[in-house]
This record gives structure tokens, C-alpha cells and sequence, in this order.
């Protein structure tokens, strides 16, 4: 046994000793990483580290963090019954907004590189409206407004399909479906932009190509030769849509209240943001944040692996 | 990539510029022009709503049935923002001096610090560079709301609170931008970089001036994406002095003036919007006007 642990230590201290002269070699990469390095560090790494860290105390912002185990993780899985609801709610969006919304994305960063140049532009513009002011979901409750005045009760109204006006952000029955089909409105955004610039970036020798290799319609096209090219960026926009629909809390906090009835919009994210920042329980926030990044990491993993498996 | 290859890219870009492209059906053609104004008509929703109604007067505003344009189309809610505006402690112009101040030198350091990283981390294969992409990759998903806490104490021991660096710093280390760049030099033939060694070209040089002009399509994309999220900042945690404040936190203060102030906060956001889709227009056109002549990979 000890033998077996000698040689292992010996491996790992032979691949050191390379790895520090390969190292050395290579000091103008440290060099070019450094400046950002240090900054990710301070404002990023830190902060992170010690959120995980304020998950295991009693943590009120005022006091100093006291130490307490793992009580948050297990107050917030077997006692919280909001949290399971959150949790509930968070997978619906996430499952379904995040694959349809990361489809539709590249499905229509795909189709405006097909147009031509001016209305490409254009196009591009449109598309990405809905992101391009950080709020643009508050028309969302312009249309979507409880009253008559609000635009989708008003032509529903006019049409005669229902005669008093429904409260379609605080009945728990309707919220959902208003708020999926809001946040996938606002899908194409920083991943579509990457799928824009992407798809402009492959070489047409490679089209001219397949073409005489026998590729005849436009979906083999994009199967053997489009999507192999923008796997870098595909990877990309799956972290940026994991990223946005696990975290979703914005649009339903400003549409359908905070807490909205009966907790049908309350997401992870909005819980988290409930014990951080109304009742300041920033250690049970933190507990939170941990368990969704986890989540997260998690399911990155599992899409990478997927990915690399396009167009092979 | 030689210069035979070139000149026969550029020979296919001009047959297949005259001609159809190949393995195109019509019908598909069609339906893909349908749904595509479809759906714009849908996602153009926004803009259009906040433009019509800042322009509409106030009782076109709360008319029943609601209405998509305005009837009698008048610039009174831009007059009277200026009029708000104008009376102000600090003047307005002090606003737009911060906001672009933190726009300009967020997104520039951001771009640069951050492409000088991705640089290495595609390009060479050096002890540590993937795990520290990870990390990078893997710190986008942390939630802000709980790091806001630890990054403030951060701050207030760096001695930034209050002042612009707090709202920049940060931004030069995005790690969406990093992972953008990186994802698109990942594409990059590694012979470009090679070639360049041999001719004795150092690092930076070859950072500089033959990696960054074959991304352009990605950093004009970050520069869009950083210019929009730094125009709208609103830092109203880290910046209290009302003249450092940004303008958007300001114009803000208009719009949560109320039901009064409906078509002066609808004027708002048309204002707020204007340098962000100047910067996405010119990014676009841009990246479309390179590639359309790049025949990079060999």
C-alpha cells in the first residue's frame, strides 16, 4: 500500500517539476492572463467564495456571520415548503424556456443570415428588441394588465371570446403561462447575438465545398457543415442560457408581484432575493444561491457533454 | 493560406453572389420569410410601444380600446422632460458626463484586459490556463444577488465606493466577455499564429494586430453587449453622491413620478434606448461588412 502511495506521490511530483518548467517557458501567458486574473479574482471569486462560506452561518448583514453548520441546507430542503414551491416553479421555466429559447435562438440567428445585407441588419435589430432595454418586459404589463385597459383583455373583449376583463398576472392558474411565454419573448439575446456573429464567421469555401461533396438540401448543410463550425459559440450559448433560466427573477417580481398570489410566480431567485435583501438573512440567501449554482453546474455539464457529441 | 486559395474564394463569393445559393428549395425560402415576419412583428412589440407612446399626449395614453399609434402625434413629452430635467440640482449634462464616462472606459479596459486573457487561454496550452477558463465559465452561473454583500465590503476596503472605479473595476473582469472571446479564437487556425512566430513577431504583436482584426465579429458583439449593460447602470448602491450618480438612475427618478408622468418616463426610455441601439446598429452592420470578404480558415 505504501508502495503504491510512494509511486503516486513520485508521479505527481515528476508532473510538478514539468508542469513549473512548462511554466516558466511560458511566463508571457501569466503575463497576459494577469490583469484580468486579478480583478476576477477580487470581484468575482471572492465574493463567491464567501457567499458559499455565509451559507453554513447565521448571517444578518449587521452582526458578524456566526457559525451553523449545515442548518440552512437542511431548514431550507426539509422545512422551507416556499422553497419546494420555488424549486417546482424554477424547473418548469428552466426546462422549458431554456431549451426552446436556446433553439429558437440559433434557429433564427440561422435564418436572418440567410437574408440579405441591409434587412440582415434590420432583422438583427428586431430580434433582439426585447433585449436591447433592460426592462422591455414592463410593456408586458401594459398588455397583460388586470383592467380593461389592458391591451390583450381589451382585444379578447372586443372579439367577444370573454366579456369581463381577467387578471391574467394574479390568477395562479394563468401566471405561469404568461410568464413563460414572456421570458422566452426575451430569449434571443446574448446568445443569439454570438450565434449572429458566429455564423458570419464561417469560410463559404466550406459551403462551396459540400456542395460538391454531395450535401443537397440546407439541412444536411447545417448538420455537417454549419454546426460543427459553431460548436465554440453553441457551448456558449448554452452556459448563457443555462445561466438565464435558472435565474430568472426580474420579470416575475416586476409582473406578477413580490410574493405574487400564492407563490404561482415565486422562483428560486425570487426566494433568494426575499431572505437576502426584505428579511436579511443573507446566510440562508447564500444556502440558496449554493444549492441552485450546484444545480447549474450541474446541468452545464451534462449539455456540454451533449454538445460535443454535434455533428461528429 | 495561400494566395491561389484567396483568389479562388473571392472567384466563388462573385459566382455565388450573381446566382442563387445552392441547396436552397423556394418553398423553404417562403416559409422561412413568413416566420420570420411573423415573429419580428411579435418582438418588435417593445420598441415600437415605447416609441408610439412618447409620443402620444396624455389621454391618449389611457384610452379604452388601447391604441397602437398615436392619433395626434406630439414631441410635448421630450419638451417637457427637458423642462424637468432642466431644473434639476445638478445639471443634466453631469449625468451624461458620468454615464459615458463609465461606458467608455468599462467596455475599452473590458475588451482589452479581456481578450488579452482569452488570447492565451485559446491559443496555448500552458499549466493552469484550463482550469482558470473553467472557474471563469463556472463563476457566471453564481447568483449576484448574494455576491452583491461580500463585493461591497470588498469595495469599501479597496476604498472604491463612490467613485466610478466601483462600477468599472468590476466590469473590466466580466467573465461573459472572456468566454465570447475565447470561444471565437478558439476558431482561429493555429498556423496563423505560427507563421506569425516565425516572422518574429512577439506575443503582443501577434495578439494585436493578427488575432484581434480575424474576431472582429466577436469583440464588436461584446463591445454592443458591454456598452448596453454600462449605459444602463444604475450603481444606486455603490455611487451616493448626486453628482457621480448615472443617467440613468436619474432619468429614473422621473419615471417614478407617476401617473402624471407617463409620457415623460415613455420619453425616458426612448432616450435611455438611443445610444445603446446607435452602438448595436454600428456593430452590426460592421460585422456583416468584414465577413462577407474573409476567407480566413485553411
Amino acid at each position: 500500500m505504501s508502495g503504491f502511495f510512494g509511486k503516486y506521490a513520485a508521479l505527481r511530483k515528476r508532473n510538478a517539476i514539468y508542469a513549473w518548467d512548462r511554466a516558466k517557458r511560458m511566463k508571457v501567458c501569466y503575463a497576459f492572463l494577469l490583469p484580468y486574473a486579478i480583478l476576477f479574482f477580487v470581484f468575482y471569486i471572492l465574493p463567491m467564495l464567501s457567499s458559499i462560506f455565509y451559507s453554513f452561518t447565521y448571517y444578518n448583514i449587521l452582526e458578524p456571520a456566526r457559525f451553523i453548520g449545515i442548518q440552512n441546507y437542511t431548514n431550507l430542503i426539509l422545512q422551507d415548503d416556499v422553497f419546494l414551491t420555488a424549486v417546482k416553479n424554477t424547473f418548469l421555466i428552466a426546462v422549458i424556456t431554456g431549451p426552446v429559447g436556446y433553439i429558437l435562438s440559433f434557429g433564427f440567428a440561422w435564418f436572418i443570415n440567410e437574408l440579405p445585407r441591409w434587412v440582415r441588419t434590420f432583422a438583427v435589430l428586431v430580434f433582439y428588441a426585447p433585449s436591447i432595454s433592460g426592462n422591455a418586459y414592463s410593456v408586458f404589463s401594459m398588455i397583460f394588465r388586470g383592467d380593461a385597459y389592458g391591451w390583450f383583455n381589451a382585444i379578447l373583449m372586443k372579439l367577444g371570446i370573454i366579456h369581463t376583463p381577467e387578471l391574467w398576472l394574479s390568477n395562479p392558474a394563468t401566471i405561469m403561462p404568461v410568464l413563460i411565454f414572456i421570458i422566452l419573448w426575451m430569449s434571443m439575446s446574448t446568445g443569439f447575438l454570438a450565434f449572429v456573429a458566429g455564423l458570419q464567421g464561417i469560410d463559404r469555401s466550406q459551403y462551396e465545398a459540400g456542395y460538391v461533396d454531395g450535401i443537397r438540401n440546407r439541412w444536411q448543410e447545417l448538420y455537417y457543415i454549419t454546426l460543427p463550425n459553431m460548436k465554440p459559440m453553441l457551448l456558449f450559448g448554452a452556459v448563457m442560457a443555462i445561466t438565464q433560466s435558472f435565474n430568472v427573477a426580474d420579470v416575475p417580481m416586476a409582473l406578477a408581484g413580490f410574493p405574487s398570489t400564492d407563490y404561482a410566480a415565486h422562483t428560486v431567485v425570487v426566494h433568494l432575493f426575499d431572505y437576502g435583501y426584505t428579511r436579511f438573512e443573507m446566510g440562508y440567501a447564500s444556502a440558496i444561491a449554493t444549492l441552485l449554482f450546484l444545480v447549474m453546474i450541474l446541468c452545464n455539464k451534462l449539455i456540454q457533454n451533449a454538445l460535443r457529441r454535434v455533428g461528429t | 493560406m495561400s494566395v491561389t486559395n484567396q483568389a479562388s474564394a473571392h472567384h466563388m463569393k462573385a459566382v455565388s453572389g450573381r446566382k442563387r445559393r445552392p441547396n436552397r428549395s423556394i418553398a423553404g425560402d417562403i416559409l422561412i420569410w413568413l416566420m420570420l415576419v411573423i415573429v419580428a412583428c411579435i418582438m418588435a412589440l417593445p420598441l415600437v410601444l415605447a416609441i408610439s407612446s412618447s409620443l402620444k399626449p396624455l389621454d391618449e395614453l389611457f384610452r379604452f380600446p388601447p391604441t397602437l399609434f398615436p392619433r395626434h402625434p406630439t414631441l410635448d413629452n421630450f419638451a417637457d422632460l427637458t423642462v424637468t430635467m432642466g431644473q434639476s440640482w445638478v445639471p443634466f449634462s453631469r449625468y451624461l458626463l458620468n454615464t459615458v464616462v463609465i461606458t467608455v472606459l468599462g467596455t475599452f479596459g473590458h475588451l482589452l484586459i479581456a481578450s488579452m486573457a482569452a488570447f492565451v487561454l485559446a491559443k496555448y496550452d500552458f499549466p493552469g490556463g484550463r482550469t482558470f477558463f473553467n472557474i471563469v465559465v463556472v463563476a457566471l452561473m453564481f447568483n449576484g444577488y448574494v455576491t452583491a454583500i461580500p463585493n461591497y465590503i470588498t469595495m469599501s476596503h479597496l476604498h472604491i465606493i463612490d467613485t466610478i472605479w466601483s462600477i468599472v473595476l468590476p466590469a473590466f473582469a466580466a467573465p461573459m466577455g472572456l468566454f465570447l472571446m475565447k470561444q471565437f479564437m478558439e476558431g482561429l487556425p493555429i498556423s496563423l499564429i505560427e507563421s506569425a512566430k516565425l516572422d518574429g513577431a512577439k506575443e503582443f504583436r501577434i495578439f494585436w494586430s493578427i488575432v484581434m482584426p480575424n474576431v472582429k465579429p466577436a469583440w464588436l458583439t461584446l463591445i454592443t453587449l458591454s456598452v448596453q449593460g454600462l449605459w444602463n447602470t444604475r450603481a444606486s448602491a455603490v455611487i451616493y453622491s448626486e453628482g457621480k450618480k448615472t443617467l440613468v438612475y436619474a432619468l429614473q427618478q422621473i419615471q417614478a413620478g407617476g401617473v402624471a408622468r407617463t409620457g415623460q418616463a415613455m420619453a425616458v426610455i426612448v432616450v435611455v434606448m438611443i445610444v445603446p441601439i446607435i452602438t448595436f446598429i454600428f456593430s452590426q452592420s460592421q460585422i456583416l461588412e468584414t465577413m462577407a470578404s474573409s476567407g480566413l480558415k485553411d
